[in-house]
């Protein structure tokens, strides 16, 4: 599978990464190979079959509707790379 | 001729559930905290958190679906909705794409003495993002996580209304239904309940949708009712000019009443939803539904029913009433405190509705405690206050919630009893006013309410105007 | 006394006794970890006052008769994706090089309450992608066995800590071989337990369907003791399993008589070394020896399971990953125009290549247009998978084979071509998406003298039974330390 400029573009947008030109040509390459490797699943017949997202069959786990947790804001800001006024601090955003 | 255009419209409606805690962790989803005392590891992103889903959020789903005829999912699933943005910190919001909680409902609207079904597509769970604030600082925001993971349903509607009345009304029934369910108390000013409008024109007749845009930022009825007219106008002018309607997502400034495209070369609109690993299946069991459906609340039709049968008051109060789940709550509180049905249907429909239209104010944002109400009903009742007195303390009780009695007594506005004083100042009054009891005399029934007036005015408002007219008539025929 | 040649319930025995205390232990490991770990660079964080602190209270809680389990007062090392209270916690990301976490990670505080002494963080692969240790921003690992080769990975430095006698044993985390092989390649005993079993709760996700937490040790009832502590259903994660609890050291027992054990031939079909094939196979000859019923079969599927797992890995992980963007915690770049620009910045600078790598191929697979192709064809072929697993289960009770097709390779052979880096999962990756349990011990060396591991893969949740038929071949050899530390004189 051919992969274009424009694809890589466009995952680096999906993906929130700026590649070098160099890292561009090399993630072309790279991402060729590797979905030529994997279509081999391909050559399997798979109507009919269900997709198994989960592995074993565990349902209906639930919490009950109960406040367990107490103001950890100190804590959890602890980590923020910039905060002010008790909230984590971004560029501006604009709606 | 101009061709002549209908209005297709659809809608998605987010309802925040009245939950106490949020979707998929334990922290409060109480209003107003300070920024980010309501969070944790998970409705914050933190790396290895892991979300729980909340039962009561499947149970409100599954009750808002019931409600309003939806065939309930028996396996539904959760699945990730990725995209960047710093509301979201996960940078993917737990939603349901493939398997939704509900599917194939509807609910009937009447607009104009119309009835009509709206079709509801689908209903699915979903968490909240958090909040930005973006007005202290000139090159940054700040996020509030507070609101993050808390529970929505997004109830999506076919493309069934045709004018904003339409839209309203269905949205008036969303929100009555949910309200009734205790559900969620959908208030649009506080993004409790939100809708988007998904919008296209075409020329009568046609049998083909036109392209859709969708509207957000939609703060009040009058707001939808505004981005509806100027989208249609919007839509059919691109298309007479020859132009094409892009589909896209538009955001409504409704003090400027405008709406402009959302685009953004970093925004791709591509989410690769995909099952969410970390929570497992739902799997809703003909008895959990079944006994979800037997705790459902009264609703509303079957409110009014029942007033009917119980109390003897028009069917038209009955309709306001029932109109509103808080003003149906305040009447029935009230009356099981002891009021008649009657009077406190008089102060809901008189003074209520009229402070409501002072005030610019829902039903909804009633404040007034139903016991205040009522010792208030009973004041009057004992003849401790005259009606005057009443409509000033109620006005009292609507903004404040205060309580009567003591502030009757503290502002000396009980009724004066006493007939020994009313009867002494009548007699001043008459004795002050020998032309007016002339006219009195003469057959000029008018004189009575200027003196009645007088004397109401010499009692600081403080006295029974039956006992007055009484005192007076008496002293007059003395004359 | 030698204490750093025992194992950990060895250890253990000599605390609870009060032959050695626990403070005298933790200062011995750590002071090992000062003279090796400049050469072997398993550690990223060691807390040597924390420790200290540590094993004086575990000390006095043993003293009262408070502790009383196996492992209280043995010191551990974890992996650097399992977040501790306190303690940096970077999976050998960049990314994430400040990040110090709040909150511990259910496995590790099972293990706090059974008394463990937490030393420090092992090295990885960054975010736990890659079979070599190689990919971690903090430098590669060096394998006890050889300094020229790599420990594998992910769990390299946890594998190699182990080995080099740095710490009694540690905990590993797998989603397609990052437990079990560089076990293997160490010359140590690791476990991947059953989906489920062990809390994913504070381990930081790389595919969420596919990870699970697992110890790595110098033999195995060593593993059995960890698990008997850290198996636990736990509500935070909600795919925990109801009945995770049991006693896995009861299986501990020297006899295999009666068992069915199956070796597929489609494992030593082509690219697997002599050496490797020759020592697994004496391996199932050891068995069968002692009374196993051993025989060959067909598995199936077998090529298959790659592709799959690195379309359901990277999609997962895609995803996973975009919580990473400077905002609430880690690193954020220092100069940029706009939030998008931060995004981009922070994640280009922040992740290394095998990390971009990945999260490429993952949006790509789940994107638009693609989903179907790729996505769901995988999760259909996972279903294929766990299918001939429950066939051979049918069977078997434990399947036997190589846990890499090869030892150890050089230091910088492997990241050049991606693929063939993959190829070396082939036998490791199956077991995470049908979710069974598999152990890896070592069974032999090459002429190299670098370890080769034997891998049994047991039904899910019946660890038991591969930790049975593992004690059984264990019995029949001694542990065997790497040369390298006769050499430096330890």
């Amino acid at each position: 599978m051919q992969i274009t400029d424009e694809t890589i573009e466009y995952v680096g947008i999906l993906a929130k990464l700026e590649l070098s030109d160099e890292e561009k040509e090399q993630a072309k390459k790279d991402m060729a190979s590797m979905l030529d490797y994997v279509s081999k699943l391909n050559e399997l017949d798979t109507d009919g079959i269900e997709p198994m997202s989960h592995v074993f069959p565990i349902n209906n786990v639930f919490r009950e509707d109960v406040v367990e947790n107490g103001d950890d804001r100190e804590n959890l800001l602890k980590n923020a790379p910039e905060k002010k006024d008790g909230c984590y601090k971004v560029p501006k955003t604009f709606d | 001729m101009s061709k002549i255009y209908e209005t297709v419209i659809g809608l998605e409606v987010h309802v925040e559930l009245a939950t106490k805690t949020k979707i998929f962790c334990g922290c409060s989803t109480e209003f107003g905290g300070a920024p980010n005392t309501h969070t944790c590891p998970v409705c914050t992103g933190m790396p290895g958190s892991l979300p729980v889903l909340n039962k009561g959020v499947v149970e409100k789903a599954v009750a808002v679906g019931l409600a309003t005829n939806c065939t309930i999912t028996k396996n539904c699933k959760f699945d990730r909705k990725n995209y960047f943005y710093p509301d979201n910190p996960q940078n993917y919001q737990i939603s349901q794409l493939y398997y939704p909680i509900c599917r194939n409902g509807s609910v009937e609207i009447e607009v104009d003495g119309n009835k009509k079904n709206i079709r509801i597509h689908e209903i699915h769970m979903e968490e909240d993002a958090g909040k930005l604030v973006h007005d202290s600082l000139p090159d940054s925001s700040l996020i509030d996580y507070n609101r993050s993971g808390v529970p929505l349903i997004e109830i999506v509607s076919e493309p069934d209304m045709r004018s904003a009345e339409e839209v309203i009304a269905y949205l008036e029934k969303l929100r009555l239904i949910i309200q009734y369910l205790g559900a969620s108390d959908c208030k649009l000013n506080e993004g409790s309940m939100r809708a988007d409008v998904n919008l296209s024109v075409r020329e009568i007749g046609a049998e083909e949708f036109g392209t859709r845009t969708e509207m957000k930022n939609l703060n009040s009825f009058k707001a939808i009712a505004r981005a509806i007219e100027n989208e249609k106008q919007r839509q059919i002018a691109l298309i007479e000019a020859g132009e094409e309607v892009v589909q896209e997502t538009r955001r409504w400034d409704d003090t400027k009443e405008y709406s402009y495209a959302m685009r953004s070369k970093e925004d791709a609109q591509d989410y690769r939803y995909f099952p969410d690993p970390d929570l497992v299946p739902i799997i809703i069991s003909d008895e959990w539904m079944t006994e979800i459906r037997n705790r459902q609340p009264e609703l509303r039709d079957e409110k009014r029913l029942r007033y009917k049968e119980e109390y003897d008051i028009p069917e038209y109060d009955i309709d306001i009433i029932t109109n509103s789940k808080r003003m149906a709550d305040i009447f029935e509180e009230t009356i099981s405190l002891g009021a008649a049905p009657k009077k406190v249907s008089n102060w809901l429909m008189v003074e209520t509705m009229r402070l409501m239209k002072e005030h610019d104010m829902d039903p909804d944002d009633l404040k007034f405690s139903a016991s205040n109400l009522a010792k208030l009903i009973d004041l009057v009742e004992s003849k401790s206050i005259n009606g005057t007195v009443a409509k000033e303390v109620f006005e009292k009780i609507f903004t404040d919630d205060i309580e009567p009695e003591k502030y009757v007594e503290e502002n000396g506005l009980k009724t004066v009893n006493d007939e020994g004083t009313l009867r002494k100042t009548i007699e001043e009054i008459v004795a002050a006013n020998p032309k007016s009891v002339q006219d009195f005399k003469s057959g000029k029934e008018k004189a009575m309410g200027f003196l009645v007036g007088q004397t109401m005015k010499a009692m600081k408002g403080k006295a029974d105007p039956g006992e007055v007219n009484r005192i007076l008539r008496e002293e007059l025929s003395k004359q | 006394m030698d204490i750093m040649k025992l194992t950990a319930i060895e250890l253990g025995k000599k605390i609870k006794s009060g032959e050695i205390t626990c403070v005298e232990a933790t200062k011995a490991y750590l002071e090992r970890i000062e003279v090796l770990d400049k050469e072997i660079n398993s550690f990223i964080t060691v807390d040597s006052d924390g420790a200290i602190k540590q094993a004086e209270e575990v000390q006095a809680k043993i003293d009262s008769g408070e502790l009383t389990g196996p492992l209280a007062g043995v010191p551990v090392a974890i992996k650097d994706n399992m977040c501790v209270s306190g303690m940096c916690t970077t999976c050998s990301s960049n990314i994430l090089n400040n990040f110090v976490p709040t909150y511990t990670a259910t496995a590790v505080e099972k293990l706090k309450d059974a008394g463990a002494v937490i030393i420090g963080k092992t090295n990885m692969d960054e975010f736990a992608m890659g079979s070599t240790t190689e990919t971690s921003f903090y430098g590669v690992t060096k394998n006890p066995w050889n300094l020229e080769k790599v420990p594998g990975g992910s769990s390299g430095g946890s594998a190699a800590a182990v080995a080099a006698e740095e710490i009694p044993y540690a905990l590993g985390s797998d989603t397609g071989g990052s437990i079990r092989q560089p076990a293997a390649f160490c010359g140590v005993t690791g476990i991947k337990p059953t989906y489920g079993r062990v809390s994913r709760y504070g381990l930081v996700a790389y595919g969420s369907s596919l990870d699970q937490i697992g110890p790595i040790a110098k033999d195995v009832a060593d593993c059995a003791a960890v698990l008997d502590i850290i198996c636990k259903y736990d509500d935070k994660d909600s795919t925990s399993y109801k009945d995770a609890s049991e006693d896995f050291s009861s299986a501990l027992i020297d006899d295999v008589k009666g068992m069915k054990i199956g070796i597929p031939r489609d494992y030593f079909a082509e690219g697997i070394d002599e050496e490797v094939k020759s020592s697994v196979l004496a391996a199932a000859e050891v068995l069968r020896e002692k009374g196993a019923i051993v025989e060959e079969f067909d598995l199936g599927m077998v090529e298959y399971a790659i592709p799959a797992y690195y379309i359901i890995a990277s999609a997962e992980a895609s995803s996973n990953l975009e919580r990473f963007d400077g905002v609430k915690y880690g690193y954020r770049t220092k100069e940029y125009r706009d939030l998008h620009n931060m995004y981009k910045k922070s994640r280009s600078e922040g992740f290394g290549a095998e990390v971009k790598r990945r999260i490429m191929l993952g949006s790509f697979v789940l994107s638009s247009g693609y989903y179907d192709a790729y996505y769901v064809k995988a999760l259909k072929t996972k279903a294929l998978i766990k299918k001939a697993f429950d066939d051979a289960f049918e069977k078997y009770d434990v399947i036997l084979g190589p846990c890499a097709p090869t030892t150890a390779p050089k230091l910088g052979q492997s990241l050049t071509d991606p693929i063939k880096m993959y190829l070396g999962d082939i036998y490791t990756v199956s077991v995470n998406l049908a979710g069974i349990p598999g152990i890896s011990l070592p069974c032999g060396y090459d002429k190299d003298g670098m370890p080769i591991g034997l891998q049994l893969l047991g039904q899910a949740f019946d660890e038991k039974t591969i930790i049975r038929a593992a004690y059984s071949y264990e019995c029949t050899r001694n542990y065997v330390r790497p040369a390298y530390l006769e050499e430096r004189g330890l």
